[in-house]
């Protein structure tokens, strides 16, 4: 599903180098989470994954179900079956969530050549997602993220995931300002979207959101490179032991 | 340059010289009336057209953007009067009242005039009152801007409109849609003189249609309103015209009265669109808000005088421009608090977003305070469309264009709703969606 080779990748301004070769294949079915310190770059590689054009890629490439991720808009990405459920989702004021819902949803079916949702099956799916995820149709009904507390905002990000129904879903930090409530509500929404048909990469700090996301797959990732891969009981290991024993061992 | 000299004239300025001999003896007045007339150009021969060393016309050099002036719109053919009517598309089918003026002059036939006055409203042609005892009376106006030159072509020129009188108590059901049309191209004068009694309610549209060729339009509405009535004008400005939309408020509000405006302008070359609200009794509130748009070379200029001349009244002034290629917005607003106009509330905001580099935006809110109890604030910002909004919205599959869309209608709505008319709300937003995809 994704295929991403020797990325190297700076910031446009001032071109710092962030990403420094990265190598990582993530197969249908799979979830894959990546760990690592803060500033190590994961943000970057899913700004990079989204396709925001702050970062410049300057080496390596990025396959998504065999096409060229690199050439692709970010709503083009987005209807090809991107999602990325932001570390922080912003505010957008004046825009009505149900308004953005809709709108999303129809520009992703018109790019894929299907029919627009009539408005009883989007209100439908809506509610029937808002419920599973504990988010209230007062929330809805207001502007997007507009004065939602730092969980409503990953909860609606989760909501907006399973509505959109991606092939690849990329969660950067989305337990960070969760409590153990909703953790378990956000966690359980990812998980009924797992599938044979779908692959996620979750980054995250904490062991604790792959006690309930459980990983196929487990890499650090440090100074722009991935140092190390194994399977979730590396993420057992790093909580234990913290980031220094194997980010040493792999300088 | 001696400013008192006067000016070696232009050739739109010459035309309007020629234009004023040739129609003076068909332009409608008393013999007072004609005293005003000939004096208001005497100001246009010895001024010129308002141009930019002129304070209020700095940003709106008229004078250099018209180059030649057409002559008056001749009287319309009724048929022809019909069709554009029914052509034209201003609030769609929203349920009101009209009242037309076509080509400059009141057209009784295609009025509303019985149900109006089954309602307490009055309608009567201004080209007749103009003749009669009263008319000076309606061209001079009370306060504007010092000599507003537009205000002097408008009482130069005026061809006709309407007296519009609403009685004490009256609370009109539906819109009452002043309705400004031509059916040939030629400059439209309008005046229209709109009293609302003690208590009365009324909501007015201001529209412009039909023949959006050569010809400036230059339209005065004097509103007064009686102590404890509400106005709410919603004016629309749209169309690519290439000839200038010269359009002016006066509003005189009484004690406890309330007089709510927006101006919306999509499309037009060259717009000024300015107002001119006197408080004169207490307790009363003003709320005028703008929303703009302009693209091309365009112009689109708000200017607004509030004068709180006695104490206790609040007003609000809330404007939103959006700009795109190489056009100009421009937001003039002062509020004018005279010594002893204790606790008077004015807050005032303008906001722009440039969707191009070249697009350019002068914003200046002025406050002229001379009381000291008093609660005022101005802000004004101008900035282009935040990339990580856009990113956010496009990173959910919404394509740029559309993105862009939902950004400007949530930047401009926030004025559109506050306005708070809601039978017209989504006929503006549509509008900007309109102008968004074809300006
Ligand atoms: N747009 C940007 N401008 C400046 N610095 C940036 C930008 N994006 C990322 N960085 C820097 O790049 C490094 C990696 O950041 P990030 O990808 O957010 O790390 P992580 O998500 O792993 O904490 C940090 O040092 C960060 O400050
Ligand atoms: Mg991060």
């Amino acid at each position: 599903m994704l295929e991403i080779k020797n990325l190297h990748a700076r910031i446009a301004e001032d071109e710092t180098e962030i990403l420094r070769g990265i190598d990582l294949t993530v197969n249908a079915g799979e979830v894959h989470a990546i760990m690592g310190p803060n500033g190590s770059g994961k943000s970057t590689l899913s700004y990079i994954l989204a396709g925001k054009d702050d970062y410049e890629v300057t080496e390596g490439e990025i396959l998504f179900n065999g096409e060229n991720m690199l050439d692709m808009e970010p709503d083009e990405r987005a209807a090809a079956g991107m999602f990325l459920a932001f570390q922080y989702p912003i505010e957008i004021p004046g825009v009505a969530t149900m308004e953005f819902l809709k709108t999303a949803m129809n520009a992703q079916r018109k790019a894929r050549g299907e029919d627009t949702l009539s408005i009883p099956d989007f209100m439908k799916r809506v509610k029937e997602a808002a419920a599973h995820l504990n988010v209230s149709m007062d929330m809805l009904k207001r502007p997007l993220n507009v004065g939602f507390s730092g969980g409503e905002k990953k909860r609606a990000e989760i909501l907006q995931m399973s509505l959109l129904e991606p092939k690849l879903c990329v969660l950067d930090e989305t337990d960070s300002g969760l409590d153990i409530d909703a953790l378990r509500i956000v966690s359980d929404g990812v998980n009924k979207l797992r599938g044979p048909d779908r692959a996620m990469v979750v980054i995250t700090h904490y062991q604790r959101l792959l006690d309930h996301i459980v990983p196929d797959v487990v890499h650090v990732l440090s100074k722009g490179k991935i140092v190390k891969t194994g399977d979730k009981d590396l993420a057992l290991e790093l909580e234990k032991n913290g980031y220094a024993d194997i980010i040493n061992a792999a300088a | 340059m001696n400013a008192n000299a006067p000016i070696r004239n232009t050739q739109a300025e010459s035309d309007l010289i020629d234009r004023y001999d040739a129609a003076k003896s068909a332009l409608a007045g008393s013999v007072a009336v004609s005293a005003l007339r000939d004096s208001a150009l005497g100001q246009i021969k010895d001024k010129g057209l308002p141009h930019r060393r002129v304070e209020e016309y700095k940003y709106s050099d008229l004078r250099a953007f018209m180059k030649s002036a057409a002559p008056l719109a001749t009287a319309a053919d009724s048929a022809a009067v019909k069709g554009v009517l029914e052509a034209s598309e201003t609030f769609g089918d929203l349920d009101r009242f009209k009242i037309v003026v076509a080509n400059g002059s009141f057209v009784a036939e295609l009025s509303d005039i019985d149900a109006l006055a089954a309602e307490g409203v009055s309608v009567s042609n201004l080209a007749d009152a103009l003749s009669g005892d009263e008319g000076a009376q309606l061209l001079k106006s009370p306060k504007t801007g010092p000599n507003d030159g537009l205000v002097a072509l408008n009482t130069a020129f005026v061809q006709g409109g309407v007296v519009v009188t609403v009685a004490d108590g009256a609370e009109v059901s539906k819109p009452l849609e002043l309705v400004q049309l031509a059916t040939a191209t030629g400059a439209q004068v309008v005046r229209n003189k709109i009293t609302v009694g003690k208590s009365a309610k009324l909501r007015v549209l201001e529209s412009f249609s039909g023949d959006t060729g050569y010809g400036e339009i230059n339209t005065v509405f004097d509103y007064d309103v009686a102590d404890n009535a509400h106005v709410a004008a919603t004016r629309l400005i749209t169309g690519k015209t290439e000839s200038a939309r010269l359009l002016t408020t006066i509003a005189t509000l009484g004690a406890e009265a309330e007089f709510k405006s927006l101006g919306f302008i999509a499309g037009p070359q060259f717009v000024r669109n300015q107002q001119f609200i006197n408080f004169t009794g207490e307790n009363s509130e003003a709320k005028i808000y703008g929303v703009s748009m302009a693209g091309g070379r365009d112009l689109a200029d708000q200017t607004l005088i509030v004068d709180h001349a006695v104490p206790h009244c609040n007003s609000r002034e809330f404007f939103k421009t959006v700009l795109d290629g190489e056009a100009r917005g421009v937001y003039q607003g002062r509020i004018n608090v005279a010594p002893h106009a204790q606790k008077t509330d004015g807050e005032m905001m303008t906001q722009a977003l440039l969707l191009s580099e070249t697009a350019e935006m002068a914003n200046k809110p002025e406050l002229e305070i001379f009381a000291d109890d008093v609660l005022c604030a101005h802000g004004a910002t101008s900035g282009q469309i935040d990339e990580d909004l856009l990113f956010y919205l496009r990173a959910r599959g919404i394509p740029e264009d559309e993105a862009t869309t939902l950004l400007v209608l949530a930047f401009l709505s926030e004025a559109i709703e506050e306005y708070g008319e809601d039978d017209v709300t989504e006929g503006l937003e549509q509008r900007v969606r309109d102008w968004l995809a074809g300006h």
